[in-house]
């Protein structure tokens, strides 16, 4: 269930170049369905601006209803949360959406988890997750710079990580896509760029393929019809799915991105 | 007693609060927070007779106090929203106003005919005022001779009470609800969205896919304050105001431009509690300005002798 609630700030840190930890005690936190979800941040009180960010949840845990979430200080409404310190609250509406099914890998099997700059938080829950149940995790994740790498021990510790930066100032210089060729495994989580999911999405049409999509939302609920793509059997018709409700997170052939 | 019921043209309200038009779907999402009974009407989102896509995202910007949005009137078609959406609300004890849209005349008289028979229907809300579809919509919004030839035709056929929503985007408000009026309209809901549009600081291109949109929320309601006060001057027929509301405080204000009702927007997606908590705030806010009815700040910016009679339930 969907809930709107005044959270405690616990901490907040910048981890990398713009991009910043942010934790929060909640009672929503029970309700967390799936790795992949998101929370509706209301950053501030007044009018501008005025409508709330949808930000990924990069980890939880329901004993201590706490929530952790990674992202980058980017407009307005981004650098007024990163201002805020812990101890103030925040008004959070969550957990929303549908996130990315791990009883679709099977214990043995191993996972290709792939993140594009700030759509790598919310892939490190699902590695826990999928750790957790007995699924081997290989991590591909790709940065623009090496200022702006995060979270490369956590995923390590998780299991094989690799990192590329565009300009190869860090790890292997180019794209995922380009570490991936060479890597075994049974099925793929993904959260990132379009142009990543695209170019994920046609590569490994024979693979079972999760992707996260992003888009900019008005309500987070369903409601405003800001966030709809049209689906992938009527890309001419009327049919859609909504990205906050009905996704974030896609089947690949689901939707046309 | 309460101090909220309304009466207007085919609604029996028991508060004078609703969500408006495509800012809550067909109730589905918001009914999840709270019961819908709870509300005096719904808006339902726009519908036109075939199901529509819409346009392009990026589809919102936002700006300071307020929102653009260029949705496009989609929405799943008329026989879907009476096969399926207007029996699902008819779960809950509110009246419907149904939002009726289209590209030709024809289009809005086939909505209009059909969705009036369904029985949680009360009242239909004519879109003429859309900004962000190519046809239709604002077109028949913003010629006076067209909306009033709209607004018989609409009546012609329509088996409830027909209010027709009023276009910001005029140069003379109240000679566009002298002639809907004039054209047999029962009410006003004003106002729609303001056309606006917002370039994105790197490439300099508009950032909605649709270049422009209906710009809402805190921003517009002086607009509206002001055609309120203005349009309930120069009409008899009953105005549920709309345009940027989003507390009990905000209500009372346009009660005094001369609403006899509202719609609240944009205000449900920062808080999809907004409509029930104005509800719940609204008695002791009018017990503290000393009113024992609602209606009674109907027009009080400007009828200083007396009541209105329309709408005292």
């Amino acid at each position: 269930m969907i809930q709107k609630e005044l959270c405690k700030i616990i901490s907040q840190k910048e981890l990398a170049l713009d991009i910043y930890e942010l934790t929060i005690k909640g009672e929503f936190v029970s309700q967390i369905s799936a790795p992949g979800q998101f929370v509706h941040i209301r950053v501030s009180n007044g009018w501008d601006p005025l409508l709330r960010r949808p930000i990924s949840i990069s980890s939880y845990t329901k004993e201590q209803k706490s929530l952790t979430m990674i992202y980058r200080k980017d407009g307005k409404g981004t650098s007024m949360l990163s201002q805020l310190r812990p101890g103030m609250e925040l008004d959070i509406l969550g957990p929303l959406g549908n996130g990315f099914p791990i009883d679709e890998v099977s214990i043995g099997e191993t996972a290709l988890l792939v993140g594009g700059g700030i759509g790598v938080p919310p892939l490190y829950e699902l590695s826990n997750q999928l750790i957790k149940k007995g699924v081997k995790v290989i991590h591909v994740l790709g940065f623009q710079t090496e200022a702006a790498v995060f979270y490369e021990e956590q995923f390590k510790n998780n299991g094989e990580t690799y990192v590329t930066t565009v300009d190869g100032s860090y790890g292997k210089k180019g794209f995922v896509t380009d570490v991936m060729k060479d890597l075994q495994f049974d099925c793929i989580y993904t959260c990132g760029p379009t142009p990543m999911l695209r170019a994920i999405e046609q590569g490994y049409s024979d693979k079972k393929v999760f992707l996260s999509l992003e888009e900019r939302m008005g309500c987070g609920v369903g409601a405003c019809f800001a966030c709809v793509c049209k689906r992938k059997d009527d890309p001419n018709g009327a049919s859609y799915k909504k990205v906050c409700s009905d996704g974030p997170v896609f089947r690949a052939g689901e939707v046309l991105i | 007693m309460s101090r909220l019921t309304i009466e207007l043209p085919g609604l029996n309200l028991k508060n004078p609060i609703m969500p408006a038009s495509g800012c809550f779907g067909f109730g589905r999402e918001y009914s999840q927070f709270y019961d819908l009974s709870e509300l005096g009407a719904i808006m339902i989102k726009a519908t036109t007779v075939e199901p529509r896509f819409g346009n392009p995202t990026p589809r919102v910007a936002e700006t300071s106090a307020g929102m653009l949005n260029a949705i496009g009137l989609q929405n799943p078609g008329l026989v879907k929203v009476m096969e399926e959406e207007l029996p699902w609300l008819s779960r809950y004890d509110v009246p419907i106003i149904a939002n009726v849209a289209g590209s030709l005349e024809e289009d809005y008289v086939d909505v209009a005919r059909k969705i009036s028979k369904a029985a949680n229907v009360h009242a239909l809300e004519l879109n003429i005022s859309c900004p962000n579809v190519k046809t239709g919509g604002i077109a028949f919004g913003t010629i006076p001779e067209i909306a009033k030839q709209l607004t018989r035709k609409v009546k012609e056929v329509s088996e409830v009470p027909v209010y027709v929503k009023l276009s910001p985007n005029v140069t003379n408000i109240v000679e566009m609800a002298r002639a809907v009026e004039a054209g047999g309209a029962d009410g006003l809901t004003m106002i729609n969205t303001l056309v606006g549009m917002r370039l994105d600081l790197k490439t300099g291109n508009p950032i909605l896919a649709n270049r422009t949109g209906g710009l809402s929320g805190p921003a517009i309601k002086p607009v509206a304050i002001r055609m309120i006060y203005e349009v309930s001057q120069a009409v008899s027929i009953p105005i549920i105001g709309i345009g940027g509301i989003e507390s009990a405080a905000d209500v009372i204000e346009f009660f005094y431009a001369g609403a006899s009702a509202v719609a609240v927007g944009t205000a449900n997606f920062v808080d999809p509690f907004v409509c029930p908590t104005i509800i719940q705030e609204l008695p002791e806010l009018l017990e503290k300005l000393g009113f024992e009815h609602i209606s009674e700040c109907t027009g009080r910016s400007w009828n200083k002798n007396g009541q209105l009679t329309y709408h005292r339930a």
